[in-house]
């Protein structure tokens, strides 16, 4: 990405991601030589500003929870680079990396499996206070207190081991813990889907809540459309290692350009009888980031009629409008029947 | 073929009035399931009737825990034994009663007559058989087909779901497969009896909307063909509202109210109904703005009260808790348990 393509939401941008690659090796043969990758993200360019909420939606094995992990640093990208605060991440070593991760934290999926059920509560939540040397213990219990009342647990809760606690109230440790030593952005991947409906919601208002009393950015990653949007100020279409589309989340479904994004859309069910429609679905599913198909991937899956175009170019995002950014793939975009099912 | 009974098929897709008693296909009375745990026996589902037409949808909705699963284990006599069990009422299918068949007319029901599909694929096929094989088991041992004849239905039955190259496919393994793949199969094996009933435990779930609209899809498209009646287990209001005739509300091992799917979305009569409703976020709704929640959270199993358990959700006590209400039917075909406070 050049200079001038910049892709920034607004002017104060916290996290600077370009052209991120992530890509795994496949061994194989007599010797385990590498004999191919799993290009789990292919060129992502990004960037987050102060107190904002990016969404990143897209099927599973599209890359978005490799791409929330390369981004917090779990992961050593391939290239590209991530920048936090005007800092290069990249390549920093784990020692290096440490004081910064204050700043970048990361709610998981299940809080079942990603909070050690050996651990009280209160141990959980001061964890990352021990490792980043904060306060003392004293100090640190009182914030573990503090931070409980803050998500809505009692303080009694300190005491108990997570696996006493529902699914609901797990994920509220997991954002207590990961607020505990004053981030400045939360990478939440897919952070309700373990939730029922009722807690969902709950959980939902805590997070907007949360980003409006400390200012906090989010990079939201879920397949949920709906819940996206509504806690979202702009979004990420991602398709295969790719973002296809990008922009503000009123007008991501307001204005779809990408026949992907489109498809996304119309898959959500409507909750409501008296609108049930008689569509198409999209057919095909996602193929594999082994041997990606060369050109416009999305293309390639729905056969679209200027899919072979698509192979010789460079495909890349372009800014139709301001803050609106949509890869310039040919079968894809601008074509309203491009998705072959998409109705018009 | 049993199917061949045009009456059947022209009379299951009535989207109009149901006509009653003579299309009923099951009848579950007072039903109540009991589970027996260190902490004594509990009650996951409690005291519930419904009935499904032929060739009819009917959603079972409700949050984890809520006694759906159950429901459906206990028609098809799938209760882990020995410490699941049914304690008491009646369950009527096609006119005879299953509580109490004895185990080779539940061998003879269950996959014949009654389909099943559940929410896992993958644990739910056996890993180390090939396809066709899981899909002519229950060919040969029902209609007592030859192995070449079986393993061309099964060729044909993975066409029909929608399956490429359904010739290769026969002799691939599960791990082979996609999650939408899997699951096109699992569907496969629970039509190849062509049964009356489908019971689909959140089908879709663990899988992403592009192919939860295509399995949908399919669920539809093959009840039209077969006639079939389907009941939906699911937690996403979004999937009933697109498929359902008729809507079952499940709260903490009860029925709290059903109706058909308009009346229940335009008319939601209990509060659980209407927080549920009301707490989804919707594309429409605006961006960032606090969602309706549902306080609180679904007692434990062991702790439910006899009286209105969402009463008890709400901290509310005296008689509310303490005596069951009654479950009535209001206005034609909408059923609701009528607590003082919950349902006015």
């Amino acid at each position: 990405m050049s200079e001038e393509d910049n892709i920034t939401g607004n002017g104060s941008s916290l996290l600077e991601v370009e052209e991120l690659k992530m890509h795994f090796p496949v061994r194989g043969g007599l010797f385990s030589r590498q004999v191919g990758a799993v290009r789990a993200v292919d060129g992502v360019s990004l960037s987050i500003g102060k107190g904002e909420t990016l969404g990143l939606v897209g099927e599973s094995g599209c890359g978005k929870s490799t791409l929330g992990k390369a981004i917090v640093r779990l992961l050593k990208p391939t290239a590209g680079s991530v920048s936090f605060k005007g800092h290069d991440i990249t390549h920093m070593g784990q020692r290096a990396l440490r004081p910064l991760r204050q700043d970048f934290q990361m709610v998981f999926q299940d809080p079942a499996e990603s909070l050690d059920a050996r651990m009280s509560v209160g141990e959980l939540v001061a964890e990352p206070m021990v490792i980043q040397r904060m306060g003392d213990r004293q100090q640190r219990r009182e914030r573990v207190a503090e931070l409980l009342d803050r998500v809505g647990l009692p303080r009694s809760a300190s005491q108990k081991y997570s696996f006493e606690f529902s699914g609901g109230q797990r994920q509220r440790i997991g954002i207590a813990r990961a607020l505990a030593v004053n981030p400045d952005l939360l990478v939440l991947d897919e952070p309700v889907s373990a939730l029922d409906v009722s807690v969902q919601s709950q959980v939902l208002n805590l997070l907007m809540e949360l980003q409006r009393e400390l200012g906090l950015s989010y990079l939201f990653i879920a397949h949920d459309l709906a819940v996206v949007k509504h806690v979202s100020d702009r979004i990420a279409v991602m398709y295969l290692g790719k973002i296809v589309e990008m922009s503000g989340a009123d007008e991501l479904y307001r204005d779809p350009h990408h026949a992907y994004t489109e498809a996304l859309i119309n898959a959500i069910p409507v909750s409501d009888p008296s609108q049930r429609r008689d569509h198409e679905p999209l057919e095909g599913e996602v193929p594999s980031p082994i041997n990606p198909p060369p050109g416009c991937a999305f293309g390639h899956r729905v056969s679209a009629p200027g899919y072979k175009e698509s192979i010789e170019m460079d495909i890349r995002l372009k800014e139709i409008a301001p803050g609106h950014w949509v890869s310039n793939c040919p079968c894809c975009v601008g074509q309203q029947s491009a998705g072959g099912n998409i109705e018009s | 073929m049993r199917n061949e009974d045009p009456d059947k098929v022209a009379e299951g897709r009535n989207h109009g009035e149901p006509e009653p008693e003579k299309g009923e296909l099951l009848r579950v009375r007072d039903l109540v399931s009991a589970f027996d745990t260190d902490k004594g026996q509990v009650r996951a589902v409690d005291g519930i009737s419904f009935e499904l037409e032929k060739g009819r949808t009917l959603g079972v909705v409700g949050e984890s825990g809520c006694g759906k699963t159950v429901t459906a284990m206990s028609i098809v006599d799938l209760l882990p034994k020995p410490s699941g069990q049914i304690l008491d009422g009646s369950i009527c299918f096609n006119g005879d009663e299953l509580v109490g068949a004895d185990k080779e007319r539940m061998q003879g029901l269950r996959g014949n007559e009654i389909g099943v599909i559940f929410q896992e694929p993958m644990t739910a096929l056996n890993p180390v058989h090939r396809i066709g094989r899981q899909i002519t088991e229950a060919l040969k041992l029902h209609h007592e087909m030859e192995s070449r004849q079986a393993l061309q239905k099964a060729v044909e039955l993975l066409e029909l779901v929608g399956i490429p190259a359904p010739e290769r496919r026969v002799i691939e393994y599960p791990h082979q497969l996609s999650g939408g793949m899997r699951q096109r199969v699992m569907i496969a094996i629970a039509l190849c009896c062509e049964p009356d009933l489908l019971i689909a435990d959140e089908p879709t779930t663990a899988l992403d909307v592009t192919v939860q609209a295509q399995i949908l899809n399919l669920i539809s498209r093959m009840q039209d063909e077969l006639g079939m009646a389907v009941m939906l287990i699911t937690h996403d209001l979004g999937v009933i509202a697109e498929q359902c005739d008729e809507v079952v509300v499940m709260y903490a091992g009860r029925i709290v109210e059903r109706a058909a799917a308009e009346e229940l979305f335009a008319n939601p009569r209990h509060a659980y109904t209407r927080g549920l409703l009301a707490s989804i976020p919707r594309l429409e709704s605006e961006r960032k703005s606090e969602l309706p929640t549902i306080p609180g959270q679904v007692a434990a199993i062991q702790d439910f009260v006899e009286g209105c358990r969402f009463c008890q959700r709400m901290e509310r006590e005296g008689a509310l808790t303490e005596i069951r209400p009654a479950y009535e039917e209001v206005s034609p075909g909408h059923f609701l348990e009528r607590c003082p406070e919950c349902a006015k």
